[in-house]
């Protein structure tokens, strides 16, 4: 076992901030479906535009640096070991079997995960920064092109809300799935991991 | 130990301080917000005359008439007549365009409504709020300048009132009583001025036969208020007259009332002083393309007295045991019943309801027939979809009143007359005899067979608007039972959602849990077996 660099600064600083904004925008977005009170419907909308334009920028910069860094790769679903994977989440992880795919600094993400997080960088978050742009910008039905009204986007946007909702309970919940309760938590805030050095090279 | 220090330090600040300096910029964005304009317009009280009236030698004479205190005022004020006989002040009626009906003479002379259903007919009460002298019936002639009145409006003294029951006329020598005596024309003559807000208020105040009857946001509470109440016009603080907003260019009045006309012309804006984008505030501005700034702005009207909401004529005519009619009052001392006009529902500090309103109307005409129950005797155009409409606070008059069931249509009625046995209802309580009378003097059809049916009027308002401190709240309309809850053919945030995303999603959010709480059960499990 060897502590290794996985997480590089800006890889950190980019997961905590999009976990505060998403969380402002969870909390606030719900205040404003009328799901329950908050900060106050006024300034929930106050809080929910600026935090919208802030996840805006960071996207942006997340996006140029996976594109710089080719990290983006990371993030790529893979075929192989899905089904052992899965079996792993029902039934080895009871029998304190070892994880099926060895993680690495080149692979960081299992093959459930890369389905996962692949899914919500393609599907949710361009969801959410459209249809939430859109709900920004084009309250009205002939400004300046028509939407068939406000409904179909706001619909969709809560849709992707609920599912980021869902992303996040499970989300919390595998972080206590590692190598140790804390392991993967640690590794977000300091950026190295103890990982099996053997396999390590050998996935190389 | 110096490497692992750095990497601490560097750690705190990648995954809490940058992020937490994000969020602060963040919340610091979110916290801005516009300070509102402040309007700086000159009012009309600050205008200062550049004759004094009373100089003159024409108006020093000894008038017999108020005839003759017009000749006197028009043998100056050349061609302010032309001006005066060409507004619905004088006609009581206007061309104008109902949208899908064409051009139509609407106005008070030839409109019905669900108050005291019409005033052609029952000149002698309702034309006293006519801006002539005398127009008791169908002679009075619409073309002599000499009948303009131009003293109800421009008195200045409060001393000129127009006689109860003579169509328009102020007592003389023959009709002077107790409460109406002779005007002294002179001192009226020489101390005219720009129009105050009792001149008309005395006429709009106390439309449908007392104080606040039909638009309950305009009464005589207004001649002396608090902001709470309006902050135009509150003495605490612009104490604005009409005329600063009704802008007056040769007699022709900006604004006007939808009860009696119909097209979106020569109208008032908020913004005329206040600008389109007076909050400097992005969010509230961006209501301005499809709340009318009145929704926010007037949270309830009648603030101070009482108006109606509910005249149910069905009931009327009900006598004593010495055929007397009668009247009783509810418990704030507004009648809620008379023998002469039926049941009626008041109220005060009262929510309006919510339309879509694009500035044009539909009225029922009195050559329509009834095609719908209730009946609308006016109704708003507008719609989400119409780029031109807003949602305006209007003031829904409802009520039962009599109508021809054989010719279905609206009865005009005979209500006033001076003495008994002319078979006017108010004196001699017979339907038949007034609805008879009334249908003809404005030659329309009489089947002989009546009955009481539904009726609406909608008044938007404008007036009473609230201290900014009162305006409505944004949950007042984004929530699940707001004051919009009736209007909805748009989705509105806070308060629409689609049923079954919310089912789904809430769904899977449970299911998430009960999957993690079950996982983590048989970790738990497993961890104690594997010990
Ligand atoms: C993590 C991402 C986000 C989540 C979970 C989220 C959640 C929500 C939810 C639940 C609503 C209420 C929808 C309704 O009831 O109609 C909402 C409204 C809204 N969202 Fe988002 N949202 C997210 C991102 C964004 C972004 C990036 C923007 C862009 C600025 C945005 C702009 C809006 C707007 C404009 C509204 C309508 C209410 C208002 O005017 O403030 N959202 N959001």
């Amino acid at each position: 076992m060897e502590k290794v660099k996985i997480y590089s600064r800006f890889e950190r600083f980019w997961h905590w901030t999009q976990m505060m904004l998403i969380l402002l925008l969870i909390i606030t977005g719900f205040e404003i479906h009328g799901t329950f009170e908050a900060f106050g419907f006024e300034t929930s909308v106050r809080l929910h535009s600026a935090a919208g334009w802030a996840f805006l920028i960071l996207t942006i910069f997340a996006i140029f640096w996976m594109l710089v860094t080719g990290q983006s790769r990371q993030f790529v679903p893979v075929r192989n070991n899905i089904k052992s994977q899965i079996m792993y989440y029902i039934s080895g992880i009871f029998k304190k079997e070892p994880h099926p795919v060895k993680k690495t600094a080149d692979s960081k993400l299992n093959p459930l995960q890369r389905i996962i997080y692949f899914g919500l960088i393609i599907l949710v978050f361009p969801v959410q920064l459209i249809t939430g742009f859109s709900y920004l910008f084009f309250h009205y039905p002939d400004k300046p092109f028509a939407f068939e009204g406000l409904e179909a986007i706001a619909v969709l946007h809560t849709l992707g809300a609920f599912l980021l909702v869902a992303f996040v309970l499970a989300h919390l919940y595998l972080i206590t799935t590692g190598h140790t309760i804390t392991s993967n938590l640690q590794a977000m805030i300091t950026g190295y991991e103890e990982l099996d050095e053997e396999t390590e090279t050998a996935t190389n | 130990m110096k490497n692992q220090f750095s990497k601490s330090v560097m750690a705190l600040l990648v995954s809490l301080l940058l992020p937490l300096a994000v969020l602060l910029l963040t919340l610091k964005v979110a916290a801005h917000k516009g300070t509102p304009d402040v309007v700086d317009v000159k009012l009309k009280a600050e205008h200062i005359s550049s004759v004094d009236h009373s100089q003159f030698e024409i108006l020093q004479q000894d008038f017999e008439t108020p005839h003759d205190v017009t000749a006197a005022c028009l043998s100056c004020h050349t061609g302010r007549d032309e001006e005066i006989m060409a507004t619905a002040h004088w006609k009581w009626e206007r061309e104008e365009e109902i949208p899908g009906r064409g051009v139509v003479s609407v106005g008070k002379k030839n409109l019905l409504n669900n108050f005291c259903t019409g005033a052609n007919g029952n000149n002698g009460s309702c034309m006293r709020c006519h801006i002539g002298l005398g127009w008791k019936d169908k002679s009075f002639d619409f073309a002599d300048n000499r009948n303009i009145d131009c003293l109800v409006c421009h008195d200045q003294t409060d001393t000129y009132f127009k006689q109860k029951g003579q169509g328009g006329m102020p007592a003389t020598a023959e009709t002077a009583n107790s409460a109406y005596q002779v005007p002294d024309y002179p001192y009226v003559a020489q101390n005219v001025g720009l129009p105050k807000k009792n001149n008309c208020g005395i006429c709009h105040f106390y439309g449908g036969g007392g104080n606040n009857v039909k638009h309950g946001d305009l009464e005589e509470a207004l001649l002396s208020c608090t902001k709470e109440v309006d902050v135009h016009m509150a003495m605490d603080g612009p104490d604005m007259a009409c005329i600063d907003c009704h802008t007056t260019e040769r007699h022709n009045i900006m604004g006007k009332l939808y009860s009696v006309s119909s097209a979106n012309t020569n109208r008032i804006h908020c913004d005329q002083c206040h600008t389109t984008t007076p909050h400097n505030d992005k969010v509230l501005d961006n209501h301005f393309e499809k709340v009318a700034c009145q929704t926010c702005h007037i949270p309830i009207y009648a603030k101070a007295n009482a108006t109606k909401l509910y005249w149910d004529w069905s009931s009327a005519g009900l006598t004593d045991d010495h055929g007397n009619g009668y009247s009783e009052d509810d418990a704030d001392g507004n009648h809620n019943y008379l023998s002469i006009k039926g049941n009626f529902v008041w109220d005060d500090h009262v929510k309006p309801e919510y339309y879509w309103f694009n500035g044009t109307v539909d009225h029922y005409l009195s050559s329509d027939t009834i095609t719908e129950v209730p009946v609308k005797i006016n109704s708003l155009f507008g719609a989400y979809r119409d780029s031109t409409a807003k949602i305006w606070p209007v003031k829904v008059h409802r009520g039962k009143q009599i109508y021809d069931t054989g010719n279905n249509t609206l009865i005009s009625l005979k209500l006033w007359a001076a003495e008994k046995g002319e078979g006017a209802f108010w004196k001699d309580f017979d339907w038949d005899t007034a609805a008879r009378l009334g249908m003809e003097y404005n030659n329309r059809p009489y089947s002989g067979n009546y009955d009481f049916i539904a009726s609406e009027v909608y008044w938007p308002i404008n007036h009473m608007v609230s201290p900014k401190e009162e305006t409505l709240s944004c949950t007042e309309c984004h929530s699940r039972d707001g004051r919009l809850a009736q209007l909805n053919d748009f989705y509105l945030p806070g308060r629409d959602y689609n049923k079954s995303v919310d089912y789904a999603g809430f769904g899977l959010i449970f299911m998430t849990l009960i999957g993690i709480v079950a996982h983590f059960f048989g970790r738990l499990v497993a961890y104690f077996k594997n010990r």
